[in-house]
């Protein structure tokens, strides 16, 4: 025995340091890579998260720690938030404004949807220290990025939570929103019309509404100017019309790059005694509170506005202003075509969308002024 | 054992942070209704430019 001991306990002592956390954290690893696969949610960020879960809770793995490689990327790209600024410069490149430009009083409607946030802010305050519970309601942001560069800015001990949750919520968006939106209106109101004139904007315009953004959010809320402008860049690399090279590379080998790199990093995050406990569960209990209200905030705000209104408005579209883009859109169009299968709802919906996407950054910013 | 023993919770500080939620939506509006403005000036300025090009 001694001398097995001696000669191969190499090959089986490691297998006495797995703890039942551990498993638990393979076992959760196995779910995430499980639900990418099969139910195709969030693929590009869940496997790699999933694996990279995996990867970190083996017995003394040497992917963690002060040398270990992940360790080395965290520090390279997530630390110092420039893999999720990266990623935004792509997803840039790939948001079409049109919609929203050709019918900008839809961009009211992507603050409304902000409620989430703010409302989840003051009930994480009451579990969390104020930059904690400010970093856990971002998670309502419906958006990767801006959830992983404030809960960075703002020295939260639990990214690896905050960001699996940000993700897999927005995964959960086709399932999270509909109930809500039915809940919370009538069956005539879903069915409202709102006709869609297809108003021509013009190339300038196109390229000065990523510059005057920057400026306004710069202006307003410097802390968000680096998210914002990295959003607004790719968008002006889109219109520019004279980079279009870029823009593709931007849209596809520039995102996919750092998206392969960024769920595996923020899984360096994902350790047992970090993950397993009860606040990480509040955090998730916390981010699907955010993403219910941001969905309640939009469509009662639609609703208040419907009193006022001569020509009403399908509140559903409220509901898109979240910013989990295109999925949120897509879903109030599908909705709209499940009452009426004439009510086409599409345009109306992606430009709150896209309107969601730019007031979560700006909502981002506007923690950070708070908190920094 | 209850949950909330489980956790510390203070629940006067939802009231008192009730303050970032009333600036931080106001803000997002306001931003926004500027930036939608801004957005309806752009639109106006350029195009008639372009239709007379």
């Amino acid at each position: 025995m001694t001398f097995i001991q001696e000669n191969f306990g190499f090959l089986y002592e490691n297998f006495l340091e797995i703890t039942w956390q551990s498993v638990v954290m393979w076992i959760i690893g196995g779910l995430l890579i499980f639900l990418a696969i099969k139910k195709q949610m969030e693929p590009t960020l869940l496997l790699p998260i999933g694996f990279g879960a995996i990867l970190v809770n083996l017995p003394l793995s040497g992917a963690i720690g002060e040398t270990g490689a992940l360790t080395t990327l965290y520090n390279a790209g997530i630390a110092n938030e420039l893999f999720p600024l990266i990623l935004f410069i792509g997803i840039g490149a790939m948001i079409d404004f049109g919609p929203l430009l050709s019918n900008p009083k839809l961009m009211i409607f992507g603050a409304a949807a902000q409620f989430g946030i703010f409302f989840t802010l003051c009930t994480a305050s009451m579990f969390f220290d104020i930059n904690d519970a400010a970093s856990i309601a971002i998670i309502g942001a419906a958006d990767g990025p801006t959830s992983i560069v404030v809960a960075n800015k703002l020295g939260s001990s639990y990214l690896g939570a905050i960001t699996v949750a940000a993700y897999s919520y927005m995964a959960l968006v086709p399932i999270i929103q509909p109930p809500i939106i039915k809940l919370l209106t009538t069956k005539k109101e879903r069915m409202i019309r709102m006709p869609y004139k297809s108003a021509s904007v013009s190339k300038t315009t196109k390229i000065l509404f990523p510059i005057i953004i920057t400026c306004i959010a710069g202006f307003i809320s410097p802390e968000s100017v680096t998210l914002i402008g990295f959003l607004m860049f790719g968008n002006l690399i889109r219109e520019c019309g004279v980079l279009d090279s870029l823009s593709e590379t931007a849209q596809r080998v520039l995102a996919n790059l750092i998206t392969l790199f960024l769920g595996i990093t923020i899984a360096s995050q994902m350790t047992a005694e970090k993950f397993l406990a009860v606040d990480t569960l509040i955090i998730l209990g916390l981010g699907f509170f955010a993403f219910v209200f941001d969905t309640v905030g939009g469509v009662l705000f639609a609703k208040i506005l419907n009193l006022f209104l001569k020509q009403k408005i399908n509140p559903m579209i409220g509901a898109a202003g979240i910013s989990a883009f295109p999925m949120s859109g897509r879903i109030v169009h599908q909705m709209g075509l499940k009452e009426d299968p004439s009510n086409f709802l599409l345009m109306h919906s992606i430009g709150v969308n896209v309107s969601g996407q730019i007031a979560s950054v700006i909502a981002g910013g506007l923690i950070l002024n708070f908190f920094m | 054992m209850p949950f909330v023993a489980l956790f510390e919770m203070n629940a006067m500080n939802f009231v008192t942070n009730l303050s970032y939620m009333a600036k931080g939506m106001l803000g997002i509006f306001i931003v926004m209704i500027l930036v939608m403005a801004l957005t309806y000036l752009i639109n106006f300025l350029f195009k008639n430019r372009n239709n007379k090009q």
